[in-house]
């Protein structure tokens, strides 16, 4: 049940992650229409299906559009409507198993594209929504409810694929700061091209994470994540892959290229040279 | 003898000129008023293996690609052995002897094509030669060809006269050959130059410029044999200003980035083959599920699987009509003729727009490849439909009763969320029986929009109908003019609507003792739909990658006449 709707009837549970990542585009789009003064109906969020995805349908206050479509494919779909309609701003929202296991096929061509748009993934390192199986994201070894020995295969390092594949804008995020995260995020909608914003989104049912990535001094825990320091070159792929050797899980951006075009303005430009007919003038072609 | 039509067919390895020399004559004879239809075949691969075409030129509008060969022209030996017994009894061969050498088989002989263009020293003239050698065998007056030959190389630069005298000796050159070696067909009957002006097309390109004449906006494909002429096409010809053209990674993207599109307010297609399809299954069913408009092109080839990728057949029914998972049943146009694939492609995309969801074209290899000449559409006459936009503010309910309702573009008010989950009328997910028993019924209400009024029909009152549909429609309607002009009772009705079909053609056709119906696949697709709908309908099947032979058809639907007449005496 949402405010919005009372017959909705999908939530998520006490303390997701998700949350914070709701409020923290909450606030992005929020700074976006007063940067930009474009209205919210400006803005599509297609989503991905999981728990995740559900954050299109509990978005609060003024409403932009939603696209809630099939499993994996929120980047193809979040493509469509961006060549279509290249001034709408366009957001993917999706889990760690939607996005980068069933629809990990559609990154690279994005990246190789640079597609106009900012695809913000909330990694839980699991399937929460089907109960607990074994994601891209989960560790090596690790026991859930689909790996009963133990997972057999090497857990994804979702941050460098990004880099690998060429996406043009790289972000880390954790939802327990979603001020924070709305800089990221709003960072990565205004850059021109494929951005990545990925976000550490603890499921507190079935893998969680929190206590890990923020640590505990009490416990004498140590938190896994760290900001990217200040005087990370982000234009310098080497630096780049350096911070992601680094023990633990660096907060921030990581990597920009801002000299791409886009897909959007290699279209501009293409117009520009190709050459353009009527149909009718088409149609006359083939007269003999 | 005259001789009212000709068939010639054009064999060899790919690269050998095979396509250009039957697409050459065709332009020739319809440059000067004949009709022309080509077919083709082609090897899966990119250079060599065996390919042929063929050409038939008529002095009337061809129906079919024509039963029995009047010419082979075999450019080497594997040709010759392969395509000899398609060759009429009266038919001559001729074999390219710069190639191979035969024993005379009393209706061959050698025409050393290289070595006759290389001494015109054009040597690219060498399908003018083939056409030459033709046009002698048809006693076809080299007026005609000279017509031709000028304007097909009068460009108007320099160098263009010793163009078209090399081609037009290339030519005299094939003529005066075959003149020595005695054989001739007969007359082809004067040709008869339509007072309309025409266009020369193949089906795919008739299908992408209908879809342009409608609208079309957003097109994203993904190579895939037959279909990938028209991504070509589109790439050249779908460019300006909110248009797009582009190749995707996948059938998958293909899908969604339509879905994409279509949310977005654009007209949008793609066009793939049996196994893109398959891989679009999911979308498609997104596509009814969130009511998005988008047509999704068909070009049936032999299925399933890889199948036969460049051999036509017409399998995919049952898959184009239910392609996805659920309560599904998708509108589906079958064009039957290249002029249907302009036609089609525009219904296609009026339909999108008209009932706001997918949209089925299907079409198939033997139209797709096939170069005709047809009347020039006028596109003042087209009529082209737009979607009912929303234009109130946000708050709207986009999915609210149980019939059509306008529909919000992004970037204006109105914002909702497009669901492939069952959702109540905002679009929000639930999950309560009264909501999927509204919104179930909401999609299948659209459909009625659909109903058409118009479909072929033609000696309705008799008992016993043929109704073919697709690609057999040519060779089913030159079987049942023959037919008819031997007396067989039968009626002829035809649409390109398959789902829904026109309401009064389902009543007629619920009316007859048996309704034949020609189809290019094993099942017999379309006749187990109508026996579904209460027509007693009955196939005649063929699954060998190649269209009907009309003679095939003449007999097995004689056969099927009488017995269906025993039937009704018994009765």
């Amino acid at each position: 049940m949402s405010k919005k709707n009372p017959e909705y009837d999908f939530k998520w549970c006490p303390g997701c992650g998700d949350f914070g990542v709701r409020r923290a585009i909450e606030f992005a789009m929020i700074d976006r229409l007063e940067e930009t003064g474009l209205p919210m109906e400006n803005n599509v969020v297609v989503a991905g299906i999981g728990c995740s995805g559900n954050l299109v349908h509990l978005l609060e206050g003024s409403q932009p559009y939603g696209f809630h479509g099939i499993h994996g494919r929120s980047l193809p779909i979040a493509m469509g409507v961006k060549m279509a309609s290249p001034g709408l701003n366009v957001l993917v929202v999706a889990g760690d198993g939607d996005f980068l296991s069933i629809g990990g096929e559609h990154i690279a061509p994005q990246a190789a594209r640079n597609l106009n748009i900012c695809a913000v993934v909330m990694d839980n390192g699991v399937y929460g929504l089907t109960k607990g199986q074994s994601s891209p994201t989960t560790k090596f070894g690790e026991i859930t409810s689909s790996t009963p020995y133990g997972k057999m295969e090497a857990e994804a390092d979702p941050l460098e694929l990004y880099l690998t594949m060429g996406v043009s804008f790289i972000a880390a995020g954790f939802s327990g700061q979603p001020r924070q995260l709305a800089q990221l995020i709003n960072q990565g909608m205004n850059h021109q091209g494929f951005s990545m914003v990925h976000v550490q989104s603890p499921c507190t049912t079935y893998n969680d994470t929190f206590e890990m990535l923020k640590g505990n001094a009490k416990k004498g825990i140590d938190p896994l994540i760290w900001d990217v320091p200040e005087g990370h070159d982000k234009s310098d792929k080497g630096a780049a892959y350096s911070l992601l050797q680094q023990r633990g899980l660096p907060i921030g951006v990581i990597y920009e290229d801002d000299t791409r075009p886009s897909l959007d303005a290699r279209l501009e430009e293409m117009r520009g040279r190709a050459r353009q007919r009527t149909t009718e003038e088409i149609l006359a072609s083939y007269e003999f | 003898m005259e001789m009212k039509d000709f068939l010639v067919r054009f064999a060899g390895e790919g690269g050998q000129g095979v396509v250009t020399s039957a697409e050459g004559l065709a332009q020739a004879a319809t440059q000067v008023g004949y009709h022309a239809l080509t077919y083709a075949t082609f090897p899966s691969q990119i250079l060599g293996g065996p390919t042929w075409t063929q050409a038939r030129i008529s002095d009337e509008p061809v129906l079919s690609a024509g039963d029995y060969v009047d010419v082979l022209v075999a450019f080497n030996r594997e040709a010759y052995d392969t395509h000899c017994d398609e060759v009429k009894e009266d038919g001559v061969i001729i074999y390219n002897s710069d190639d191979f050498q035969l024993d005379g088989d009393g209706r061959s002989f050698a025409l050393p094509i290289e070595e006759l263009a290389r001494s015109t020293g054009n040597t690219r003239a060498a399908n003018m030669v083939v056409i030459g050698a033709l046009a002698h065998l048809v006693d076809m007056p080299q007026g005609y060809l000279d017509e031709f030959v000028e304007k097909r190389f009068r460009r108007g630069r320099e160098g263009d006269d010793e163009i078209i005298q090399s081609n037009i000796q290339a030519m005299l050159l094939g003529r005066t050959h075959t003149s020595e070696s005695g054989f001739t067909l007969g007359k082809l009957v004067d040709p008869q130059m339509p007072e309309y002006q025409q266009i020369m097309v193949k089906g795919n390109e008739a299908l992408a410029l209908g879809a342009r004449a409608a609208g079309l906006e957003f097109y994203i494909g993904y190579p895939i044999s037959p279909a990938t002429t028209i991504l070509i096409w589109m790439e050249h010809n779908l460019i300006g200003d909110g248009k797009f053209a582009y190749q995707v990674s996948s059938e998958i993207e293909s899908i969604t980035g339509l879905l994409g599109a279509g949310f977005a307010g654009k007209k949008a297609m793609t066009a793939t083959a049996g196994p893109g399809f398959s891989l679009m299954s999911e979308g498609l069913g997104l596509a009814w599920m969130a009511e998005i408009p988008l047509v999704v092109v068909d070009v049936q080839r032999g299925g399933p699987a890889t199948g036969l990728p460049t051999k036509t057949e017409q399998s995919d029914l049952m898959a184009c009509m239910y392609p996805a998972h659920g309560d599904v049943k998708m509108p589906v146009i079958a064009v039957g003729t290249v002029e249907e694939a302009f036609f089609g492609a525009i219904k296609a995309l009026n339909w999108a727009e008209r009932y706001q969801g997918p949209v089925i074209l299907m079409t198939e290899m033997s139209l797709a490849e096939r170069v005709q000449n047809i009347r020039k559409p006028d596109l003042t006459q087209v009529d082209v439909e737009q979607r009912q936009i929303y234009q109130g503010n946000n708050g709207y309910n986009r999915y609210t009763g149980h019939e059509l309702s306008p529909m919000p573009i992004p970037g204006n008010p109105g914002s909702y969320v497009a669901n492939g989950s069952e959702h109540d009328e905002m679009g929000d997910t639930t999950h309560l029986p009264s909501r999927h028993i509204q919104m179930t019924e909401r999609r299948f209400s659209k459909l009625k929009l659909l109903e058409e009024d118009d479909y072929e029909s033609d000696n309705a009152q008799e008992s016993i109908a043929l109704l073919p549909w697709g690609g057999s429609k040519g060779p089913s309607l030159e079987a049942y003019n023959a037919l008819r002009q031997n007396g067989v009772p039968l009626s002829w009705y035809y649409t390109m609507f398959l789902n829904p079909l026109p309401p009064r053609l389902l009543n007629e056709l619920k009316q007859k003792r048996l309704v034949i119906v020609p189809e290019l696949n094993y099942q017999g697709q379309f006749s187990g739909i109508l026996r579904a709908e209460g027509v007693n309908a009955q196939s005649i099947t063929q699954y060998t990658g190649l269209p009907f032979k009309v003679s095939d058809l003449i007999d097995q639907i004689t056969a099927m006449v009488e017995i269906g007449q025993k039937e009704s005496v018994g009765a």
